[in-house]
């Protein structure tokens, strides 16, 4: 080996260690500069500094980089082993260990979006805590005295949930904690706002909110997917109701809330009863009520009848009335047998009347006949030798009568039928 | 009416502060009672114009027009409650 090592040098010039790490570093970056390089996380080690220390590698090969703390902050998701990236920096020399090192300064996650990637890690995060357990979910109180809205004062979210609660239930008064809704910050002020709805005195209180927000890009609706958003909602007092952009649209808000709703619209809906509904079941009610208090005097009067009877078995009083009113329906009962009976002798007696009418004296007189008395007794003459020749006599013809004196008698060869019977004394 | 009957449970007459969903139950109570029949006559009429008070209650907040809508101010270390004008015309 030996052989192949220069007999002579120039002059022999001798680095420290560092000399030549630096020189190798001067290289570096100076030809290379800023790149791209993509790789998987590995070995991912957080330092107490701050700073992220981790491999990049693929197949074949693996490089050391560093992500320091300030520019680690600024990244929406998280580095974690596996993890697919692409990442911008620049090549350098670790000297303490004369390791290639890569300066990382922006990570951006392979194959999807740093957002994206943020909502995903954070959703399984906070899962993972619990926080999205259906168990935690409160009911919604079913007639809210006053409702909070978090949104924009100038959002078609704002204008959605008026509509809606106006015509669904407008004696519910909505208060309104108005918050920007996107952009940097904006989570804060939807934390904010939700904090104050909640601590509201006891007289104003709400005792439910909405989080509404109209639809938008995965960055506009990046406050809704926060962690700050997703502590205040699952910190919240009251039951929160969210509706964070379309129905599309799944935010970490959404997850933590206690009732999801696809969009403010059914947010708002969702809180303020319908009150055609409820005037459906208050005249169902009334009418419930009417029919039952019916019935519970048609009951007490039939228990009431119940007992006067029970009475009138043991009260003398009650007796007696109870005799006079069975001795009216008697009597009335027998009013009616006495017309009837009345009637038919009315016309018994016509028939009868008619049948004396042609037994009647005056008729046989009419036909020729007359009665003659005594006009000294009233005796009725019936035979000649009644009478002597003197004796005054009275005729009763059929219309008038005659007064007449015997000039003698003659005894008869037969006896005169009797044609009348009357009485003697008539 | 004595003690522990069951008219006793009956609560008193409503108010116009008596929340819409308070009188609805109450109604809904009564109606029950009612129906349930065990009430004293003298009881069950006196439920019965509950009933009615609260019915009439809960059909006039049904029928309430005006909307209060209010916009939360910050207002010193605190906030107020304000009426809301309406939303603004920008988006």
């Amino acid at each position: 080996m030996t052989d192949f090592l220069p007999r002579t040098l120039p002059e022999r010039r001798i680095f420290t260690i560092a000399e030549l790490l630096a020189g190798v570093r001067a290289l570096l970056e100076e030809s290379m500069g800023r790149l791209w390089v993509a790789g998987e996380v590995s070995n991912l080690r957080r330092a107490s500094s701050g700073h992220l220390y981790f491999s990049l590698k693929d197949d074949t090969a693996q490089v050391r980089a560093v992500l320091f703390r300030a520019d680690a902050r600024r990244m929406p998701f998280e580095l974690e082993d596996g993890l697919e990236v692409i990442a911008l920096g620049e090549c350098s020399v670790y000297e303490a260990r004369g390791d290639l090192q890569l300066l990382v300064r922006h990570v951006e996650p392979r194959g999807r979006g740093a957002l994206q990637l943020a909502f995903e890690q954070l959703r399984a995060r906070l899962e993972r805590e619990g926080l999205f357990d259906p168990s935690r979910k409160r009911p919604l109180p079913a007639f809210p005295r006053r409702v909070g809205l978090v949104t924009s004062a100038s959002g078609a979210a704002l204008r959605d949930v008026i509509e809606v609660s106006g015509r669904r239930f407008p004696a519910t008064p909505l208060l309104l904690a108005p918050t920007r809704v996107q952009g940097d910050g904006a989570e804060h002020e939807i934390a904010a706002a939700l904090a104050a709805l909640a601590s509201l005195p006891r007289g104003h209180a709400v005792d439910v909110i909405l989080v509404v927000r109209g639809g938008g890009s995965l960055e506009d609706l990046q406050p809704f997917n926060t962690e700050v958003v997703a502590r205040a909602i699952a910190g919240c007092p009251v039951p929160v109701v969210s509706g964070v952009g379309h129905e599309t649209d799944l935010s970490i808000a959404d997850l933590v809330a206690d009732l999801r709703a696809p969009t403010p619209s059914v947010a708002a809906a969702a809180a303020f009863p319908d009150r055609a509904v409820l005037r459906d079941r208050c005249a169902r009610d009334l009418v419930r009520l009417c029919t039952a208090a019916e019935r519970v005097v048609e009951r007490a009067a039939a228990r009431l009848g119940q007992r006067s009877e029970a009475l009138a078995r043991v009260a003398p009083v009650a007796r007696v009335a109870a005799q006079r009113v069975r001795l009216e329906a008697l009597a009335r009962a027998l009013e009616r047998t006495a017309r009837r009976h009345a009637e038919r002798a009315r016309s018994q007696l016509a028939a009868v009347a008619g049948r004396l009418d042609s037994l009647s004296p005056l008729a046989v007189l009419a036909r020729g006949y007359a009665i003659v008395w005594n006009a000294n007794t009233r005796a009725i003459v019936r035979r000649a030798d009644e009478c002597a020749p003197g004796d005054r006599l009275r005729v009763r013809l059929g219309e008038g009568e005659l007064a007449a004196t015997v000039e003698n008698t003659r005894e008869p060869a037969r006896p005169w039928r009797r044609v009348l019977s009357l009485p003697e004394n008539r | 009416m004595d003690e522990g009957s069951p008219s006793a449970k009956i609560p008193p007459a409503p108010t116009d502060e008596l929340p819409f969903e308070t009188a609805l139950t109450r109604l809904e109570g009564i109606v029950q009672a009612l129906e349930k029949g065990d009430l004293e006559l003298e009881a069950a009429l006196a439920a019965f114009e509950q009933g009615v008070a609260l019915s009439r209650h809960c059909a006039a907040q049904l029928e309430v027009a005006e909307r209060r809508i209010e916009v939360l101010v910050r207002e010193g270390a605190g906030f107020v409650a304000r009426p809301f004008a309406g939303p603004e015309d920008t988006d």
